[in-house]
């Protein structure tokens, strides 16, 4: 029985192979079949190893469908399986960066802040100094610090945000802020999501430069009360990363803290909920309409050394890149608009490859 | 001549790039020279009670 399973086989296989040779005269051409192109070579390959299809151009189908079954396990989802969750270069970076800035774990455990030597180091982003894991010190409030409690140019904390704000600009915001990444992620959540009118998202757009001249430098320097010292305004009356960052965890935390939120900590939080709201809606509102850090690195966008490429001979016009854009800036037109955050999504958009990564 | 342009075109940027980064540099040497560490030390390593919305 081994034997004559052998043999038909080759016997089928020599006719297929010469009406194989037919068809593949007929459709691809004398000229391929003869010297025995690729097309040629497939199909009788294809048949010689496995004998599969009684036509070659079904057994070149099947050539051409193995690979995508071949693929369809890979792509196979499974509910809760880590597996099919596949990271964005954005996103990796979003979330080491989180992790590198609030890396002091013990102070989650605990309930403490880090009080070591790097605090006295801004970094980059708005991170507020007191939340557990902060490593390292809020440009931000160190800023209205230094002006509202010594009342002097405060040469440090500036030197830090002009040497990040040129070297890196507001790739901290798409790429660095964890606060960006809360906002993305919260995005994310299937809700409807609507588009601000240009009516009101251009004006609005100013209001975190506002914010950034009123409230984090001039109110500071020149307001003095009592005390002689000027509250944080931003920190007190605004930042949600604050509350969000260090003020639930401390209010769950401690008890006495919990004791003393008054009318001040309830502002905040409804604060807190409007942005997160914004945020399932609309992508980044806080990044968009508030943040003064954002407000004060957008003023480095033409000396930044990371800026946005678009190569006009490559465009084709297809507007995906503007419909991708969290920032919705008319990339097709201001690449590098103040508003842009360098998250690189035009990129992964656009299908011709026309945007780049640029360093000047 | 399209490269020279856009090495004139730069121009400006890549000085004002250097003048601000020299500036930050210099600000971060006086404002170490000052002290000013101690001061932004200070307040981020006690809990901020107005970032945390008590005031």
């Amino acid at each position: 029985m081994g034997k004559t399973g052998n043999r038909k086989p080759k016997r089928i296989n020599e006719v297929m192979e010469t009406e194989l040779m037919e068809d593949v005269k007929s459709t691809v051409g004398r000229k391929e079949a003869v010297t025995g192109t690729s097309k040629g070579k497939l199909c009788r390959d294809s048949i010689r190893s496995g004998g599969e299809g009684k036509r070659g151009g079904e057994g070149e189908r099947k050539q051409e469908k193995e690979p995508d079954k071949e693929k369809k396990p890979k792509e196979e989802k499974i509910p809760g399986s880590c597996r099919n969750i596949r990271l964005s270069f954005q996103r990796t970076v979003q979330i080491l960066s989180a992790a590198i800035f609030n890396g002091y774990v013990a102070g989650f455990a605990q309930g403490k802040i880090f009080t070591g030597k790097a605090k006295g180091l801004c970094v980059p982003v708005l991170n507020c100094y007191s939340c557990p894991g902060a490593l390292g010190a809020c440009p931000i409030g160190a800023l209205q610090t230094a002006l509202g409690a010594g009342h002097h140019i405060p040469f440090y904390v500036l030197g830090f945000m002009l040497l990040f704000g040129v070297v890196l600009g507001r790739v901290v915001c798409g790429l660095l802020c964890p606060f960006g990444l809360v906002q993305d992620l919260l995005h994310k959540i299937p809700l409807p999501k609507y588009s601000v009118p240009k009516k009101i998202d251009r004006p609005a757009r100013y209001l975190k430069y506002f914010i950034l001249l009123f409230l984090v430098i001039l109110l500071p320097a020149f307001l003095v009360d009592d005390t002689g010292v000027t509250p944080p305004l931003f920190c007190k009356y605004i930042c949600p990363a604050g509350t969000l960052e260090g003020g639930l965890f401390h209010m769950a935390a401690n008890a006495v803290l919990r004791g003393l939120a008054g009318i001040l900590f309830y502002w905040k939080l409804i604060l807190l909920i409007v942005v997160v709201l914004a945020s399932t809606m609309i992508p980044r509102p806080f990044c968009r309409y508030l943040c003064p850090l954002g407000a004060f690195y957008s003023l480095f966008r033409r000396f930044a050394f990371f800026s946005m490429h678009l190569e006009e001979t490559k465009c084709i016009g297809c507007k995906k890149c503007e419909g991708a854009c969290p920032m919705a800036v008319e990339v097709t037109k201001n690449i590098n608009s103040a508003e842009c955050i360098r998250c690189g999504k035009c990129r992964e958009v656009c299908p011709t490859g026309a945007i780049t990564y640029r360093k000047k | 001549m399209g490269n020279r342009k856009k090495r004139e075109g730069n121009f400006p940027v890549r000085i004002v790039r250097a003048a601000v980064l020299l500036a930050a540099v210099a600000f971060l040497m006086v404002g170490i020279l000052q002290r000013e560490y101690l001061e932004v030390l200070q307040k981020a390593a006690r809990i901020c009670l107005e970032c945390i919305g008590i005031g």
